[in-house]
């Protein structure tokens, strides 16, 4: 069956799973439900693959089929339209797969956790979404699987939800994902003001015969893409709407591996690089996003440096890494971009999964500080954790090196301030190597911190270390795509996305080859930097401290989540209480209705009295009626008269 | 001759005056009586009618409505024995148990 | 020119309604019935003087004599007195009469505004026989003639359940 033609098998069986783990899970063995849950997505991951050999086999045209019409309104039609073409090939390969994988780890980590079936529920649920989101041929499509899946984030994120921390924080990820919402949601109404419709074809295609706007002009494309980039900042955690992804941590690993690192979060880079077009003419947008980008890059980074919990420090790393995503985008290098959510998606997920396996190790410990000598006992945890810490921090021939140098090579070389951005991009490189190998040392090095009595450390079942060993194994090998381009090669990856990017951003000339070699050993000579200093930092015996000035400063994330409460949410909540629910619900809505009712009863209470059980005003209520209706039949009769004086 | 204008308006004239009879009045038997009263004019309308259209129909109509009002004025004044005997007076405004 | 018919007319007519003023007059109830029968034998008249002889006979024999004395009997039966004057009903005092005379006014005007559309009348006597009532009587009314039969025995019945005595 040519699942090209079908491409909607690939979502459907996720939900399929969903709904069958969702309505008769809890009655089934841990055995049923996984079968259920791991079948749909598997099954699902083989016919994307299939769905990609057909397409290549086809000579790469890109393809698109309209399944139903959804709304049609006038002239707007918004069908249930799935595309594939070669960025949707990377995105589709990169869900599936790793989403399959994390899937096989969960069926490890969950193994003791109550409510085992509705967790698969809601992974496969998320799994639709996503698919959904990654499929669609048009903004409203596309931006229904970008709710669902802030919906199966917030389901997942208070999965515990008995745990108040936790349930606050999935209403958290909600409510902050819904503000970047709000703009995407205008950004489109903008669109479809501009272009009449909001499916890619057409609206891309209209877009490229506009003129593009000059840098510092806010026309309407910029606009609509500064609002589109609003939406991206919420769901792909930026600054200001970051604030929702360190809280996340509470969900189980496996949910922040697969939906906070390798899927959810880059749902709003590949908005922006599917909408590549719309950013190229709108040089504004895309500066902003560079700053905003290479901004939260270097911030998120130093609050890396100093967390204790493990899962948050991968938090913020997270959080960093997407920035770099966003500048790679904004200086116009979108399969740089790309290639590094690619390989951030491997890396990440087997930091993600690790410290899974670590925290499993040691009986639900997350705090590092309790932590500490592991290395020995749980080492094929080590070993992966190492090979992701090795990617994250960019050393050759790990696959982030490939990626990040592109970003890194592609900013230095963007006008304005070009420069500035790939300073701070590096710092941030350096940062990183220095938190990931401070992290590696705490955990794994030194003296065991933790009571020997109380944990017994072990190590994790294969279902959780197979999948960690296959996406080491992806880590390691998921740049070289590129790998031919360092030597006066191809950048396969990019040449791959060029139909989709176009082939301005293949590099060229001898001159642009050598600057990125020295730029490569000094992004290289950066990572080194970051070891050595946490190395020496680390690596011995280490007390905690206190935590003061520019520590506590870090440690408390720049009382960001402070100054949020303060400024915005206590007026909301104030406004709330005392004018929308005192003044309009209770005065206004109640008022009305009951006011209805009291005006009812007073006229009721009115025309009671004609019902005075007196014959006599009854009888002259008779009268009144026959003037009435002796009136109304003689109308036609009576009123010359009336007003034609006495004949 | 005289026309049937003139039969209509004494007609008009009496039913007004049996309901300024039924309101104003207050002993139950002058109010039977004022009904009575407007029965009457409604048959002189009839028979006035039927003169002018030179068909008997509305003299049919005039015995019906005589025999309307006997049985009627029967079973009445049987209630209002009874009534009159339960309430001691013979008030209307005294029949007043639906009151509230 | 006025004709006889007219005299008499005008003077049945006063009459007529001198008894239903009187009707609503008189204090004493007795007094209103015998006002009552005024108004009725007048209006026996007016048959006449139309032409209906054998309604103004039904109008005698039936109204004056079996209702009437109907209504004298019960009032003696229930030693009727003087009719004492409360004024319970505020409506009844105060909007009554107005009402009262605007519903004769209206059905009045309606009559008057409409007086061109009457027929003119027929010639004298020449209308109808009883013969002519009784044949339409049994042929086009028979059903509402059955009924009213029926009607009678209800009332027959009815008026005897109510003046059972309680055993």
């Amino acid at each position: 069956m040519p699942i090209l033609e079908n491409l909607w098998i690939i979502p459907l069986l996720p939900l399929l799973g969903s709904a069958i783990n969702g309505l008769f899970g809890a009655k089934w063995s841990k055995a049923v439900v996984n079968s259920v849950a791991l079948g749909s997505t598997g099954v699902s991951f083989l016919c994307a693959v299939e769905a990609v050999r057909e397409f290549l086999a086809g000579g790469s045209q890109p393809f698109r089929k309209e399944f139903f019409d959804w709304i049609v309104a006038g002239s707007f039609r918004a069908g249930f339209d799935l595309q594939l073409d070669q960025l949707t090939v990377v995105m589709l390969l990169v869900v599936t797969g790793v989403g399959f994988l994390i899937h096989i780890y969960s069926t490890g980590y969950m193994a003791h956790e109550g409510g085992y079936y509705r967790f698969f529920s809601y992974l496969n649920l998320f799994m639709f979404f996503m698919l959904i989101l990654v499929l669609a041929a048009n903004y409203v499509l596309l931006f229904v699987g970008w709710e669902g899946v802030g919906l199966c984030s917030y389901l997942l994120i208070g999965f515990y939800f008995l745990k108040k921390s936790a349930a606050d924080a999935g209403k958290k990820a909600f409510i902050v994902n819904r503000i970047g919402d709000f703009g995407f949601m205008l950004g489109m109404f903008l669109l479809f003001r501009s272009f009449g419709s909001l499916d890619f074809q057409t609206v891309f295609a209209k877009a490229a015969t506009w003129q593009p706007e000059a840098m510092g002009q806010f026309g309407t494309i910029t606009v609509a893409c500064i609002l589109l980039f609003v939406g991206a900042t919420g769901k792909s955690a930026q600054l200001p709407l970051y604030v929702w992804l360190p809280d996340a941590m509470e969900g189980p690993t496996p949910v922040s591996a697969l939906i906070h690192a390798a899927t959810m979060v880059t749902a709003g880079v590949y908005v922006v690089a599917r909408s590549h077009i719309l950013f190229s003419h709108a040089p504004t947008a895309m500066y902003i996003v560079a700053i905003v980008g290479c901004a939260t890059a270097f911030f998120a980074a130093t609050i890396g440096l100093v967390q204790s919990d493990i899962k948050k420090v991968l938090a913020y790393s997270t959080v960093s890494q997407l920035g770099y995503m966003f500048l790679a985008c904004g200086v116009g290098a979108f399969s740089a971009g790309i290639f590094h959510l690619m390989t951030h998606a491997f890396f990440k997920a087997l930091l993600f999964l690790s410290a899974g396996s670590v925290i499993h190790a040691m009986g639900g410990e997350q705090d590092m500080w309790n932590m500490g000598g592991l290395s020995k006992k749980i080492k094929a945890t080590y070993w992966c954790m190492l090979f992701g810490t090795i990617a994250i921090a960019g050393f050759p021939p790990f696959a982030a090196f490939f990626s990040k140098d592109s970003i890194l090579f592609a900013a230095y070389n963007s006008e304005k301030g070009g420069k500035v951005l790939y300073g701070v991009g590096l710092l941030a490189a350096v940062l990183t190597s220095f938190y990931m190998f401070r992290l590696i040392w705490l955990t794994f090095y030194g003296e065991n911190r933790y009571d020997e009595h109380r944990v017994h450390v072990h190590e994790s079942p294969g279902s959780m270390t197979g999948p960690l060993m296959i996406l080491a194994f992806l880590s390691l090998t998921g740049g070289w795509f590129a790998l031919p381009a360092l030597f006066g090669g191809k950048d396969y990856f990019a040449e791959f996305l060029s139909p989709v990017f176009g082939a301005a951003e293949a590099g060229g000339g001898e001159a642009a080859q050598s600057l990125e070699h020295i730029l490569s050993i000094v992004a290289v000579v950066a990572a080194t930097a970051g070891l050595l200093v946490a190395w020496r930092m680390y690596s011995k015996k280490v007390t905690r401290g206190t935590s003061e000035g520019v520590h506590k400063l870090l440690y408390n994330k720049y009382y960001v989540d402070e100054l949020y409460a303060a400024v915005v949410v206590r007026p909301l909540v104030w406004l709330s209480s005392n004018v929308l629910w005192k003044v309009v619900d209770a005065g206004m809505i109640d008022g009305a209705v009951n006011g209805a009712a009291d005006g009812a009863a007073a006229v009721g209470d009115a025309v009671r009295h004609a019902q005075s059980g007196n014959t006599r005003s009854y009888a002259v209520w008779v009268v009144v009626g026959a003037i009435v209706v002796i009136g109304i039949v003689f109308w036609p009769i009576l009123h010359p008269a009336l007003f034609g004086g006495v004949r | 001759m005289v026309p049937t204008n003139y039969y209509l308006i004494l007609s008009a004239i009496l039913f007004g005056l049996g309901v300024l009879a039924f309101v104003f009045k207050r002993n139950i038997i002058t109010l039977f009586m004022a009904i009575e009263l407007m029965l009457n004019a409604v048959n002189l309308a009839f028979v006035a009618f039927s003169q002018a259209l030179g068909k008997p129909d509305g003299e049919v109509f005039v015995l019906f409505v005589i025999v309307v009002a006997a049985a009627e004025a029967a079973v009445g004044l049987g209630i209002i024995i009874l009534t009159a005997r339960n309430r001691r007076s013979l008030n209307v405004e005294h029949v007043n148990l639906l009151k509230l | 020119m006025i004709s006889g018919a007219l005299v008499i007319f005008f003077v049945l007519a006063a009459l007529a309604v001198l008894g239903a003023v009187s009707l609503i007059l008189q204090s004493h109830p007795i007094h209103s019935a015998l006002s009552l029968i005024l108004v009725m034998v007048s209006l026996a008249g007016l048959y006449l003087l139309m032409g209906a002889e054998f309604i103004a006979a039904v109008q005698i024999i039936v109204y004056g004599g079996a209702v009437m004395v109907l209504f004298i009997f019960v009032i003696m039966l229930l030693n009727a007195g003087v009719e004492e004057r409360t004024n319970i009903s505020k409506l009844a005092t105060f909007a009554g009469v107005p009402l009262a005379l605007a519903l004769g006014g209206i059905i009045a005007a309606a009559i008057v505004r409409s007086s061109g559309h009457l027929p003119p009348p027929a010639a004298n006597g020449a209308m109808s026989s009883t013969r002519q009532l009784s044949m339409l009587l049994f042929s086009e009314f028979v059903y509402p003639f059955e009924l009213t039969s029926f009607l009678i025995l209800v009332a027959i019945l009815g008026a005897i359940v109510l003046a059972q005595r309680e055993n």
